[in-house]
C-alpha cells in the first residue's frame, strides 16, 4: 500500500507539478483543489495503468470517485485484488 | 433570405423539423435534438424570459454546462430577442469566491436583466447579486415549463433587425469578462456565409466538436455555424474529452465526421495520450478538414498528429489552419482547403532581431512557419507598422482587419471600442507577416497568454498571487512560455519574496500555485521565487512582463 502511494506521490510531484520536493499528504485533495489540472488527469491514469496493471476508466477521473492519494490507492488495491 | 439568426432557425424548423440539429453526447449516451425539439425547447425559454419581464435587447447570462439546457436557453434568448452570453460554468476545482468575483465583474459591466442556472447553483449565484443591480430575474433551468403550443410568427426575436446585437462573447478571467465582444445578427450571418463557402461546407457535412461554447471557436465553428447551415453536429463536453481524448476519434468514426476545429495543443495531446486499444476499429477517412485554430500553429504538432493517426485513415490533406478571433465573429483567414497548408522556412535570427521573415534553408537556425491561410471573402487584412502604415511582404507588424463580420463594439465599453480601431481598421494586437495573400502569425503585441486555446490575462494571475502574505502587488509577474512537447504555453509566475519571509519561500510558492489553480481557469506550471529587486520595471514603475520573461528564460539557460 505505502509503496503504491509513494510511487504515485513521486509521479505527481515530479511530472505533474514539476516540484519534486513537494510532499503530498495521503488525505490531501488532488482534483477538487486543482492540484492536478484537468489536462494532467489522463497522464495520471496512463501512469497508474503502466505501473500497477489496473485500468482507471476516463469516466472515473473525477473527485467523486477519488480525490486523495489514499482513495486512489484503495481503488487500485481493490481492482488488483478482484483481478488476481 | 434570412436576415437574422432567429429567422434562420425558424426557417429550418418550418422546412425540416425532423432533421437532427445536433447530437449531444455525454457519458450517459447520445441525445438527438431535431429542429422541432430545438425550437420548442427554445420557445419554453422565450416564454420564461417574457414572464420574467425580460425585454428584447437586454442581456441574459447563461451559467450552464454544455448540455441541452444551455442549447435551449441560448437559442431561447435569440428567439426572444434578448442577448445571450455564456459564462464558463463553475468547475470542481474553482474556488466559489473567485467564481463569484468573476460573476460580479461580468454583471457590473454587462448589466444583464436575467441569469439562468441550475437549482443546486441558485444560492451561489444569489451571493453575487447586489441591491440595485441590473438583474431582475434568476431563472432556474428545471423550473422552465415546456410549451406545447406557441405562435411561431409572434416570437419577439423575429422583430430584431440585422444590425441589432445577437450575442456577447467573453474571454475568461476577471479582465476578460469585462470585455464582452458584441456581435450583430448580420456580422454572424456574414461570417457563416463567407466562412462556410471558403471551407465548402454543406448540409452533408458532419461537424464533430468537444469545444466549449463560451469560446468563439466552440460557439461559432462548433455550434452556430453547423446549426445555421443545417449540417450535422455531434457535440460532446470538453470535460469528457479532456479525460478521454479518444472520444473525439470514436465520434468521427461512428458518425462519419468531416470537419473539426482544434487548438494546437490538442494535436499534441491526442497524439500522446491515446492508447492503441482505444483506437481499435477507428476509421478517420471521412475527416476532410481538421482545422488548427485559436493558438499559434506549430508545424511539429501537425506532424505528430498525422504520424499518430495516419494508420487509422487520417489524410494528410485534412490538416488545415485558420486564424480567428471573437472580434471578427470567428475566422479571419483559412488555409489548407483547396491546397496543402503553406509552410515557410525562415531564419530565426532576423525574425527576432529585425522583425523580418527571411527565407532560410532547412537545418540549423530556421523556423518552420505554418501559414494561417488567406483572408475569407468579406474580410481584409493589413500588416501595419507602429505608425499605422502598411508594411511590405515579409516584414513583421501588427495585424489589422476590416470587413463585414467585425464586432459592433465591446459591450458598454465605448472606451475600449475606440482604442481598438485605427481609421476604421480593427487592431488585433497580434503580430505577423504576409507572403502574397498568405498570413503568418508570429506573436502578440498584447501580453495575453494562450494556454490550450484559452486567452488568459496575466494581470488576473498576478492579482491572485499578490493575495498571498509575503507577496506584494507590483512584485510578481505572470507570463507564458511555449513548451514544444505539449504544443502550448505554460504559465510561469515569478514572485519576489520579502527577506522576512525567506524561510517560507517554498510554502509561499505552493500557496501561489494553489490559489491560482483554484482561482482561475488555468493551472500554473512553474513558480519561481526570487529576491527583492530581481524583477525589471518600466520607467513608469510598471512590471515589464516581456523583459522579465527574457530574464527568467536566460536564468534557466534557454
Amino acid at each position: 500500500m505505502s509503496e503504491i502511494r509513494s510511487t504515485i506521490a513521486d509521479f505527481i510531484a515530479a511530472e505533474i507539478l514539476k516540484d519534486p520536493n513537494r510532499v503530498i499528504m495521503p488525505e490531501e485533495a488532488l482534483i477538487s483543489s486543482g492540484l492536478i489540472d484537468s489536462f494532467s488527469l489522463v497522464d495520471l491514469a496512463l501512469f497508474i495503468e503502466d505501473s500497477f496493471g489496473v485500468r482507471i476508466d476516463d469516466s472515473e477521473l473525477s473527485a467523486d470517485v477519488f480525490d486523495s492519494l489514499d482513495q486512489l490507492v484503495d481503488l487500485i488495491s481493490r481492482r488488483r485484488d478482484s483481478s488476481s | 433570405m434570412n436576415n437574422t439568426v432567429a429567422e434562420n432557425l425558424v426557417h429550418s424548423f418550418r422546412e425540416q423539423p425532423d432533421k437532427p440539429a445536433l447530437v449531444l453526447q455525454s457519458t450517459q449516451g447520445d441525445d438527438v435534438i431535431r429542429f422541432r425539439d430545438l425550437v420548442y425547447g427554445a420557445a419554453s425559454y422565450v416564454d420564461a424570459y417574457q414572464r420574467a419581464g425580460i425585454l428584447p435587447g437586454e442581456a441574459v447570462i447563461l451559467l450552464l454546462q454544455q448540455g441541452r439546457e444551455l442549447v435551449e436557453a441560448f437559442f431561447g434568448a435569440i428567439l426572444h430577442g434578448s442577448i445571450p452570453s455564456i459564462m464558463p460554468f463553475l468547475t470542481e476545482k474553482l474556488a466559489p469566491e473567485r467564481y463569484r468575483a468573476s460573476l460580479e465583474a461580468l454583471i457590473g459591466i454587462t448589466q444583464p436583466s436575467a441569469l439562468v442556472t441550475y437549482p443546486e447553483f441558485r444560492n451561489e449565484i444569489e451571493k453575487a447579486r447586489h441591491e440595485g443591480d441590473s438583474v431582475r430575474a434568476l431563472l432556474i433551468s428545471e423550473e422552465i415549463d415546456p410549451v406545447s403550443e406557441f405562435e411561431l410568427a409572434e416570437l419577439p426575436g423575429l422583430s430584431r433587425k440585422p444590425e441589432d446585437v445577437v450575442l456577447l462573447q467573453h474571454s475568461s478571467g476577471t479582465t476578460g469578462l469585462q470585455k464582452g465582444v458584441a456581435l450583430s445578427h448580420q456580422a454572424v450571418l456574414n461570417q457563416v456565409d463567407s466562412y462556410s463557402r471558403r471551407i465548402h461546407m454543406t448540409d452533408e457535412d458532419v461537424v464533430v466538436s468537444w469545444l466549449p461554447l463560451y469560446h468563439d471557436m466552440g460557439l461559432i465553428a462548433g455550434f452556430m455555424m453547423p446549426i445555421l447551415m443545417r449540417s450535422k453536429l455531434v457535440l460532446m463536453s470538453p470535460f469528457d474529452w479532456v479525460k478521454g481524448p479518444y472520444r473525439l476519434f470514436k465520434s468521427v468514426s461512428d458518425f462519419g465526421g468531416t470537419l473539426s476545429w482544434l487548438p494546437n495543443f490538442a494535436y499534441n495531446f491526442c497524439a500522446q495520450k491515446i492508447r492503441d486499444r482505444d483506437l481499435e476499429g477507428i476509421d478517420l477517412s471521412s475527416w476532410r478538414a481538421v482545422i488548427n485554430c485559436s493558438e499559434p500553429i506549430r508545424w511539429e504538432s501537425h506532424e505528430m498528429f498525422y504520424q499518430r493517426f495516419k494508420d487509422y485513415g487520417l489524410k494528410r490533406e485534412a490538416l488545415a489552419t485558420c486564424y480567428a478571433m471573437a472580434e471578427n465573429v470567428f475566422a479571419v483567414t483559412q488555409g489548407g482547403i483547396e491546397q496543402p497548408v503553406v509552410v515557410d522556412t525562415i531564419q530565426s535570427a532576423p525574425l527576432q532581431q529585425e522583425g523580418m521573415a527571411v527565407p532560410g534553408q532547412n537545418g540549423e537556425g530556421v523556423l518552420m512557419m505554418v501559414s494561417a491561410g488567406t483572408p475569407i471573402s468579406n474580410t481584409k487584412v493589413r500588416i501595419l507598422d507602429e505608425r499605422g502604415d502598411d508594411l511590405p511582404e515579409r516584414h513583421i507588424g501588427e495585424i489589422a482587419l476590416k470587413g463585414e463580420s467585425l464586432l459592433s463594439g465591446y459591450y458598454h465599453r465605448p472606451d475600449l471600442t475606440k482604442d481598438a480601431f485605427h481609421d476604421g481598421w480593427y487592431l488585433t494586437g497580434d503580430l505577423g507577416y504576409r507572403v502574397g495573400d498568405e498570413l503568418f502569425v508570429t506573436g502578440r503585441r498584447k501580453e495575453i497568454i494562450i494556454v490550450g486555446g484559452k486567452n488568459i490575462f496575466p494581470q488576473d494571475l498576478e492579482y491572485l498571487a499578490s493575495q498571498i502574505p509575503g507577496v506584494h502587488p507590483g512584485r510578481v509577474v505572470a507570463f507564458g512560455v511555449y513548451n514544444r512537447e505539449i504544443g502550448t504555453e505554460e504559465i510561469v509566475i515569478v514572485a519576489e519574496v520579502d527577506p522576512e519571509h525567506e524561510a517560507r519561500r517554498d510554502a509561499i510558492s505552493r500557496e501561489i500555485r494553489s490559489l491560482i489553480n483554484q482561482g482561475s481557469d488555468v493551472a500554473v506550471r512553474y513558480v519561481e521565487m526570487v529576491e527583492r529587486g530581481w524583477l525589471i520595471k518600466t520607467s513608469s514603475g510598471k512590471i515589464a512582463r516581456g523583459a522579465n520573461r527574457e530574464k527568467y528564460l536566460s536564468m534557466k539557460g534557454e
